[in-house]
């Protein structure tokens, strides 16, 4: 379990958060939408540390991670899977070696073991096949496949997924979600997602956290999302022309 | 302020860099690698430029003091004199920084922006000590070897330019070379050699870790780390110098 409490952070004068106080569930997808600039990714860059709030703290299991000393920081963080927008894969590594990069550095396993362990997330994520190619020759959706299957090496706690659905056709993208749902309950991770997908939201978010103003300014699950009355989570989520035909369905019963 | 910010941060790096790496092997198969690329991989340019360097220090040497009072070897003992205690340690640095730096900045700061670094500081790594330090042990490793081959590739250049147009004979060029030759001129060069590689390698590496944008910032972090290594590396010279000529 992930909590925020009271968490503010600025870049200079600008304010970019504003006193955020909230809980991330256990085994659950919990997905952070808001508009573009609405500061979700710098939510969940506070949140694993790489920025450091301006006021407020983040607890991991009750235990603040600002407070941490360097190796339980380091620690924690081998608990922490993250997937990036840009996927963040090693260019100069193949696929296998990408994987097999958090193992090398902190498993105490043979290089045998780490092998089968990499090959294991390979398949979990279907890209057993493509082992040998460098992350240049293979396409955006196996990339991403393989960013999932290099955060799941070590077995991780916490899974972060920024934008998962960026540059994605939506066939893919409905897999990378349905894949990060599978792994979330595989594993039992606190999973945060950042997106402003709504299919990918509809699709498998427990509970949506919604950012405007710098503020959390909604939360709640799928259910409640659809029936809420909040003004501007309205406008948010029904922006979209397939949103808002779902809306009219709904309405006409 | 804007220095004084930099300077701190720099050394902060530094302390980052120094920290107690992971695992040691992965650390040393890393610098094996970086010898490859940013020492062997610089022979060729590092080659020709001496060449050409001994080749030209001979024929001006010569033209400059042609009179029948200063004896012909006095050719060579210049071009070893200059060649080993300023052309080959601080020149080829100073070529070095411009290559060598580049791609250390352009390597950094191309993985700062596409978030490659934030994927290793989110797996625990200390990516400062893995991206970093396998740099500087490599290039202050490996420099003193291109240097030395510059040193004596520049007076056989020399020697070359002497000899193939007739301006001085190979016995006179000889006699210069070995002429009062004190091998405490090699260790100053030496010293100077590793200095300037660490500040190569340090330098430019803090520019592309404090990268922040796009491509363009980039190659602006990869043009700040040439000239500002070029800037160290020169004071650097000069305090050296004092400090072991004097």
């Amino acid at each position: 379990m992930i909590e925020v409490k009271n968490l503010s952070k600025s870049f200079g004068n600008v304010e970019v958060l504003q006193d955020i106080n909230t809980t991330f569930v256990k085994g659950k997808v919990n997905q952070i939408i808001g508009k573009s600039g609405s500061g979700k990714s710098v939510l969940a860059k506070c949140i694993v540390g790489l920025y450091v709030p301006t006021k407020g703290q983040v607890l991991y299991n009750g235990e603040s991670f600002h407070d941490m000393d360097k190796d339980q920081k380091k620690q924690l963080r081998q608990e922490i899977g993250m997937l990036f927008q840009s996927n963040a894969l090693f260019d100069s590594l193949t696929v296998m070696e990408n994987v097999m990069f958090p193992l090398k550095m902190f498993a105490t396993m043979s290089e045998r073991e780490m092998r089968e362990r990499a090959l294991f997330c390979l398949k979990r994520v279907k890209i057993e096949g493509q082992g040998k190619k460098f992350p240049a020759e293979i396409s955006g959706g196996m990339q991403k496949r393989v960013g999932i299957a290099r955060a799941i090496a070590m077995k991780p706690k916490y899974l972060f997924v920024d934008e998962p659905n960026s540059g994605l056709d939506p066939q893919t993208s409905i897999v990378i979600d349905e894949l990060i749902q599978e792994i979330t309950e595989e594993y039992e991770t606190t999973t945060i997602v950042i997106t402003h997908d709504m299919n990918s939201v509809m699709g498998i978010a427990d509970e949506i956290y919604f950012i405007h103003n710098k503020r959390l300014w909604w939360q709640g699950t799928r259910p409640e999302l659809l029936k809420s009355d909040n003004q501007e989570l309205q406008e948010f989520i029904f922006a979209g022309s397939l949103m808002r035909q779902v809306r009219k369905a709904m309405k006409s019963g | 302020m804007s220095l004084l910010y930099h300077i701190g941060r720099y050394f902060m790096l530094l302390g980052e860099v120094f920290s107690k790496p992971e695992r040691l092997s992965i650390y040393w198969k890393r610098t094996v690698e970086e010898m490859d690329l940013l020492g062997v991989k610089s022979l060729g340019i590092v080659s020709l430029l001496s060449l050409f360097m001994g080749a030209v220090i001979t024929i001006q040497t010569k033209t400059n003091i042609d009179s029948p009072l200063i004896p012909q070897y006095v050719v060579g003992f210049t071009v070893r004199q200059s060649t080993i205690l300023e052309f080959s340690p601080t020149i080829i640095s100073l070529i070095l920084a411009g290559k060598v730096g580049s791609t250390i900045a352009a390597e950094i700061g191309s993985m700062r922006v596409r978030e490659q670094i934030d994927a290793l500081d989110i797996m625990g790594v200390n990516s400062a000590g893995y991206l970093i330090l396998p740099k500087i042990i490599a290039t202050a490793l490996i420099n003193p070897f291109l240097i030395i081959i510059s040193m004596f590739l520049s007076i056989f250049g020399g020697w070359l330019a002497g000899t193939l147009s007739g301006i001085i004979s190979s016995s006179d060029y000889i006699t210069g070379v070995q002429y009062d030759f004190d091998p405490y001129i090699v260790t100053y060069a030496l010293i100077k050699t590793v200095v300037f590689a660490v500040i190569i390698a340090t330098v430019s590496a803090y520019q592309g870790y404090y990268t922040t944008g796009g491509t363009r910032e980039v190659g602006i972090s990869s043009t700040k780390a040439v000239v500002y290594s070029d800037v160290v590396i020169l004071i650097a010279n000069y305090l050296l110098t004092q400090l072991l000529l004097l």
